[in-house]
């Protein structure tokens, strides 16, 4: 099927720009599902990860497309937040993990009142 | 001021050339009919006839103030008030000729400049002529003795609002003395509001009962229809005449102009000037009741008697006579039809008046309903030109029918409240009741005009034969109509004094307790009737030795004198358009006994006097039950049933006024509330505030605390910015093909 996909996009050239914006739709999809079907608190921060990297492909490809730097770099930068914020995230789930034993995202639905 | 009037056509050019104001007195016709007013230094003594009550009503309202339980307030007016008599009558004492006395300098106004100039001014200032005295004497003289008489009627309340009421008294008489004393229209006006404001002050007295309340509202409300027709009058004359003072010392005053010839002819004058006169009428019918507005009095019943007698016989109800009365000289000059109106409106409510009051069980609501039937004559005697007749009418009614509210009081007083004139007889026979019943009897005899005796005889007699004598239109008519209300006063007057002061000594005491139970007055029984003390006995006896010294001065020719020496003298003002003609008719006439009705009216008049009491006599002493069954008889004629089930219940007026002005206010003003309730708050108001919350009721299903839906509908809105945005375009071709393309 992807083959089918591909040969749609670009029957001629080997790797194109068609090439990596599919990779970060497919990273950034099976992110989204897996964060819409798992409730595993650290499988959907992990999610969230993925998502994270498909948009960075999307930027990195566009900047090198349009022969401009600035999409890497702001990429660079957006992993740096990311690593930040992933440390935080996980000192979070520790958190909550310790208040109720459990990673059931389910758990806290309470917060909802 | 002559400037402005040449300007608007009003003043004959003649005039407006002739000199200056300052000099204009050289200037008016040679036949002066009455002399001007000159400005005399150092009579401000005058000015204590205001200044006593107004101080009698702060010395009032310390004594309310500082819990005094005691006579004092009453002393306190009546000694200030009968200050005020005399210095009255010390003013009438050093009268010479109309004078203006001014106290202070109150409005004067200026703006514009040149042709447009303009100026307001009215001072406080007093212009005493004969009627302003004739006036005074009778309203200060009256007021005093009925202060004195109400020091014992209202010591049940001496712990209560004595203290209060008292204040009333004083406001209504310094009203009234401004209203009458005034030189100036608003001066006149201020008057006019004060005695509404007391009037409801007193009437309400009885806060505490709901009926007297109502009676307070309906007064003010009532009066205050006839004081926008004053308002509006007041206005147009100061624009058309540019001054509200009466007559002033440079004769520029609304009386000197009109004397000088000044009518409503003028083109410039147009519609407004000719309202002027009908203006003050409405006025007029306002404050001394009169056919439409008349409704107010009877119901003014619910404060105390006193008060009634006040409002009916010195302060109130005359001040709308004395309106006319002070503006004759514009009654006569304005408008053809302004006095003939005046004198049909006072024929028909005399009438109607009178036989409302044949049917009332009321003592006090048919002395009131006679009260409007008599005011009816006093229009009555103005719009048929003989203001003698009028005002010296106010003059005698006022002692009168001060007696007999006064006696009605009385006997409301000694038994409790009883006021039914079914449940008390036979008073003249009772211990302790002997001066009541016969000052009540004079002034009986006053009231039906019972021949040669009685003051009212000559002052109602003026009036009914002036009736055949002017000519207008229908005025024998009005003289028929006079008549047989003279008639039907005869009957409903004695009807009352021989039902309770004739026949068998029988009574029922009435339900009212005076104050409270535990005051020491409280304390006699309540099932036998107390007889009036000295108070009342003495002030009764001085008013009626008031009511037939009225008499005197009518035979020596004082009253005539007090009119004819003042501006509401007919035709004093020589102003053209007088119309009427009607004392030039009168004197040619000097044939048979038919040929002058002044000859053949006393006649008239007392045998319908003698055979009115001769039927009351039958009805209501010698043969009771034969009134009673009359009346049943009528009832079960189904033809002749209407007359007494609508002179019982008022000719269904104020049921007419319900259907007609408070039913449609009504419902207007509840389909205002209901707008405003349901329109304006429901919808808009409460609208505003309810749509956010109905948007955040219609979102709030998305918080459910699943953490997958919100992540879900995330992408869901995002997905449909992204649509929009990528579709924008097509979006806008859309909404432009749709709604019209002012996009463009």
């Amino acid at each position: 099927m992807i083959d089918t996909i591909l040969a749609s996009i670009e029957p001629i050239s080997t790797l194109t720009l068609g090439h990596y914006l599919l990779t970060s739709a497919v990273l950034f999809v099976i992110g989204l599902v897996g964060f819409l079907t798992r409730r595993n608190l650290i499988i959907m921060f992990l999610c969230t990860e993925l998502m994270f990297q498909g948009a960075g492909i999307a930027l990195i490809a566009f900047g090198r497309f349009h022969l401009d730097i600035s999409g890497q770099v702001f990429v660079i930068f957006i992993l740096t937040v990311a690593a930040a914020e992933a440390a935080l995230a996980l000192g979070l789930v520790v958190l909550l993990y310790r208040r109720k034993e459990t990673l059931d995202a389910e758990a806290w639905s309470e917060l909802k009142d | 001021m002559l400037e402005s009037l040449t300007q608007s056509g009003l003043l004959p050019m003649a005039l407006a050339h002739a000199p200056a104001p300052g000099t204009g007195a050289e200037a008016l016709p040679a036949a002066a009919a009455y002399p001007l007013a000159s400005a005399i230094e150092g009579m401000a003594w005058a000015g204590w006839i205001l200044w006593l009550p107004a101080i009698s009503l702060i010395l009032c309202g310390l004594c309310a103030a500082l819990r005094i339980h005691n006579k004092l307030p009453a002393w306190i007016t009546v000694a200030f008030i009968g200050g005020g008599f005399f210095v009255t009558l010390a003013l009438y004492l050093n009268y010479t000729e109309p004078v203006t006395i001014e106290l202070f300098r109150w409005f004067d106004l200026q703006w514009g400049e040149g042709e447009s100039a303009r100026h307001f001014i009215a001072s406080f200032s007093l212009y005493v002529d004969k009627l302003t005295l004739l006036w005074m004497l009778f309203v200060t003289g009256l007021s005093a003795l009925i202060a004195l008489y109400a020091s014992e009627y209202m010591e049940a309340d001496l712990k209560g609002g004595y203290a209060r009421f008292f204040a009333g008294v004083s406001v209504f008489v310094f009203a009234m003395s401004c209203l009458v004393m005034g030189d100036n229209l608003l001066m006149l006006y201020l008057g006019w509001e004060g005695v509404g404001f007391a009037s409801y002050w007193l009437i309400g007295y009885y806060y505490h009962k709901p009926s007297a309340v109502e009676a307070a509202k309906k007064a003010f409300i009532v009066n205050r229809i006839g004081d926008l027709g004053l308002a509006l009058g007041l206005y147009l004359t100061w624009h058309y005449f540019g001054t509200v003072e009466y007559v002033t010392p440079e004769g520029t005053g609304i009386f000197d102009q009109i004397r000088a010839g000044v009518n409503a002819d003028g083109e410039a004058g147009g519609w407004q000037i000719k309202a002027i006169p009908f203006l003050f009428m409405l006025g007029a019918f306002g404050k001394s009741a009169q056919i439409p507005l008349y409704v107010w009095l009877p119901d003014a019943m619910e404060g105390p008697t006193p008060v009634s007698a006040l409002i009916h016989a010195a302060t109130m109800v005359t001040a709308g006579v004395y309106l006319l009365a002070r503006m004759f000289p514009l009654m006569e000059a304005l408008h053809p039809l302004a006095l003939p109106t005046v004198a049909w409106i006072g024929g028909l409510t005399a009438l109607l008046a009178a036989t409302i009051g044949m049917a009332q069980y009321d003592i006090k609501r048919i002395f009131a309903y006679s009260t409007v039937s008599q005011l009816g004559y006093m229009f009555l005697g103005i719009g048929l030109l003989t203001t003698f007749g009028g005002a010296y009418h106010v003059f005698t009614h006022a002692f009168f029918k001060a007696v007999l509210f006064l006696t009605a009081g009385a006997v409301m007083h000694g038994f409790a409240g009883q006021i039914d004139l079914r449940k008390v007889s036979g008073l003249a026979r009772m211990p302790g009741w002997r001066i009541v019943s016969y000052t009540m009897l004079y002034a009986c005899l006053c009231l039906v005009g019972f021949p040669f005796i009685s003051s009212g005889f000559y002052s109602k007699d003026t009036i009914m034969a002036q009736a055949f004598i002017s000519h207008g239109p229908g005025y024998t008519a009005l003289g028929v109509i006079a008549v047989l209300t003279a008639l039907l006063t005869v009957y409903y007057t004695f009807r009352v004094w021989f039902r309770v002061c004739a026949g068998p000594v029988r009574y029922e005491m009435g339900d009212e307790h005076h104050g409270d139970e535990d005051d020491e007055h409280g304390g006699h029984a309540h099932d036998k009737p107390h007889a009036p003390r000295f108070a009342i006995n003495f002030t009764l006896l001085v008013i009626t030795a008031g009511a037939i010294a009225s008499i005197w001065l009518y035979l020596n020719g004082w009253g005539k004198e007090m009119i004819a020496g003042s501006t509401a003298a007919p035709g004093a003002p020589g102003a053209p358009g007088t119309g009427h003609g009607a004392h030039a008719a009168h004197g040619e006439a000097h044939g048979g006994f038919w040929s002058d009705p002044h000859t053949w009216m006393p006649w008239v008049a007392s045998i319908t006097t003698l055979v009115g009491i001769a039927i009351a006599w039958y009805f209501h002493l010698a043969n009771r039950r034969a009134a009673e069954r009359l009346k049943q008889a009528m009832l079960a004629n189904p033809v002749a049933r209407w007359l007494p089930l609508a002179m019982e219940n008022k000719w269904y007026v104020d049921e007419l006024y319900h259907a007609f002005i408070r039913f449609p206010l009504w419902v207007i003003g509840h389909a205002c509330y209901f707008i405003d309730r349901y329109l304006v708050d429901l919808v808009v108001i409460d609208g505003i505030g309810r749509f956010p919350r109905w948007m955040g009721r219609l979102f709030q299903p998305l918080q459910n605390g699943v953490l997958q839906s919100y992540a879900g509908w995330m992408m869901f809105f995002l997905g449909a910015i992204a649509l929009v945005v990528q579709y924008a375009p097509q979006i806008r071709a859309f909404i432009e093909q749709w709604f019209g393309g002012q996009g463009g």
